[in-house]
């Protein structure tokens, strides 16, 4: 058995503790940290992913692989992947470490959606815009980009909120963010640091979703909005 | 964590593929393999108790769907780290802690795709059983959920490929299965071998359940086309 419910009347003192809101293991720079890694981590993602699965669900191809490396993906443990990449000794521990082994978490999730939000236009659409003189191109911009839009902001909002959360397990690695506290609250047998810890990384988790949600609904053009709470089954591809 | 300064071992003397290491750890690597299952399918396996009942219920009474759907989204929303973390005081270093924490990631993806399969039966079906002089119950059980079921199982594979990496976290409290020996391997100053070794541990088991349950789900639904879900 654990340490029972005693030590946690520590947490609301230790969380309303001006001395943990301030230097290089407060609060704020440990939150910061988490932001700054999960950012990073998705830009690297984005910028390989984005680009890949546009071309491949415009031109059609790699259907399978498209939409299965998300599969794939979710069979290799985030943990494996940080501690892999940490130990190759160009990378190490640390924060760089996190931020490579996210993007590498949040590829394939986004690759599936891209692909899925633009293989899944309806072929007669392009026609229509052939026909109104419109290039490959415009094609493109105009038509399809705007009609993926919903799946893709849905795949960026899913994969960023997994990525927040994931973030916190860069303390595992010697890396910052607000798993440190848990990380070190374990390490010296500090409960009061363990649950305030785990408390700031479930918060910042569900605030991101949050925010990420209501960024979605800006990102969405208004025709395809749709109607909330409409629960859909989670199918292999995520959102 | 390794202490600093301490150098690390070259590539000749550390590689990631070992046969050496794989021979010489039998009996360890089973052991993990083991906890590993038993972790998964406990986990699973309690979401799954709880989930079919929530979504009965839900079902029945309306209001709570949204309520429900929103508090199991939220706990989904939490972060591994953080929610074993917060079971910890409570259970202690044991299999309980990680077991719980899992099972209500699982319960998301259970509850949510049971709800939204029962809800996606044709009605003029559900009609047209009523008109047999079908009653509530049997109707659940003889029309809504086998026509549910791929939709069900399809929630159940998936929530038992992701629960097979989550375990991995639970080396935090002793109980992660392969993440045990992943961890361990890292803080024995990157010990590459069982690192890889037990990386592929868990990419086999997942592999192994998603090709099972992939198969349950086809059989139980031969009109539904393969991968259509």
């Amino acid at each position: 058995m654990g340490a029972g419910w005693g030590p946690l009347m520590g947490v609301g003192a230790w969380l309303t503790d001006p001395a943990n809101w301030s230097g290089p293991n407060g609060i704020p720079v440990r939150t910061w940290q988490q932001i700054i890694m999960s950012l990073l981590a998705m830009a690297i993602a984005l910028a390989i992913a984005l680009p890949l699965g546009l071309l491949l669900g415009h031109l059609r191809r790699g259907t399978l692989v498209a939409t299965n490396i998300s599969n794939v993906g979710r069979a290799v443990p985030t943990l494996a992947v940080l501690i892999i990449v940490a130990s190759i000794p160009a990378v190490g521990v640390g924060d760089a470490a996190a931020v490579l082994a996210l993007a590498v978490f949040a590829i394939p999730p986004l690759v599936t959606n891209t692909f899925t939000g633009m293989a899944s236009i309806d072929p007669e659409l392009q026609d229509a815009g052939s026909g109104m003189g419109m290039g490959r191109r415009q094609r493109v911009l105009r038509i399809e980009v705007p009609l993926a839009t919903p799946l893709i902001a849905a795949g960026i909002r899913t994969t960023s909120v997994q990525v927040v959360a994931t973030a916190s397990l860069a303390a595992l690695v010697g890396g910052g963010g607000l798993g440190r506290y848990v990380v070190d609250g374990f390490a010296l047998q500090d409960t009061t640091l363990i649950v305030a810890g785990a408390l700031l990384t479930a918060l910042l988790a569900v605030v991101a979703e949050g925010v990420l949600a209501l960024l979605e609904r800006a990102a969405t053009p208004r025709g395809l909005r749709q109607r909330p709470a409409q629960a859909r089954a989670i199918a292999d591809t995520v959102g | 964590m390794p202490a600093p300064g301490v150098a690390l071992p070259t590539d000749a003397s550390n590689p990631w593929v070992s046969w050496d290491y794989v021979s010489t750890h039998v009996p360890e690597l089973l052991a993990a393999g083991r906890e590993h299952v038993l972790l998964t399918v406990a986990s699973v396996a309690l979401a799954l108790v709880v989930a079919f009942p929530l979504a009965v219920l839900v079902r029945r009474y309306r209001v709570l769907t949204a309520a429900v759907l929103t508090v199991s989204g939220v706990l989904y929303t939490i972060p591994a780290l953080a929610l074993i973390s917060l079971l910890w005081p409570v259970f202690g270093l044991s299999p309980v802690t990680v077991v719980l924490a899992l099972a209500l990631y699982a319960l998301l993806v259970v509850l949510r795709n049971t709800v939204v399969g029962l809800d996606e039966v044709d009605p003029a079906v559900v009609d047209a059983a009523r008109g047999m002089g079908m009653g509530r119950r049997a109707i659940l059980w003889r029309v809504e959920l086998p026509l549910a079921l791929p939709t069900i199982l399809a929630g159940i594979r998936i929530a038992t490929v992701s629960t097979v990496g989550l375990v991995t976290i639970g080396a935090l409290v002793g109980y992660g299965g392969f993440g045990g020996l992943i961890l361990s391997g890292f803080q024995q100053n990157f010990w590459h071998a069982q690192i890889f070794t037990a990386t592929l541990g868990c990419v086999l088991l997942a592999t192994v359940f998603e090709v099972l349950l992939h198969w349950v789900q086809h059989r139980t639904a031969p009109w539904a086309r393969a991968g259509a879900r």
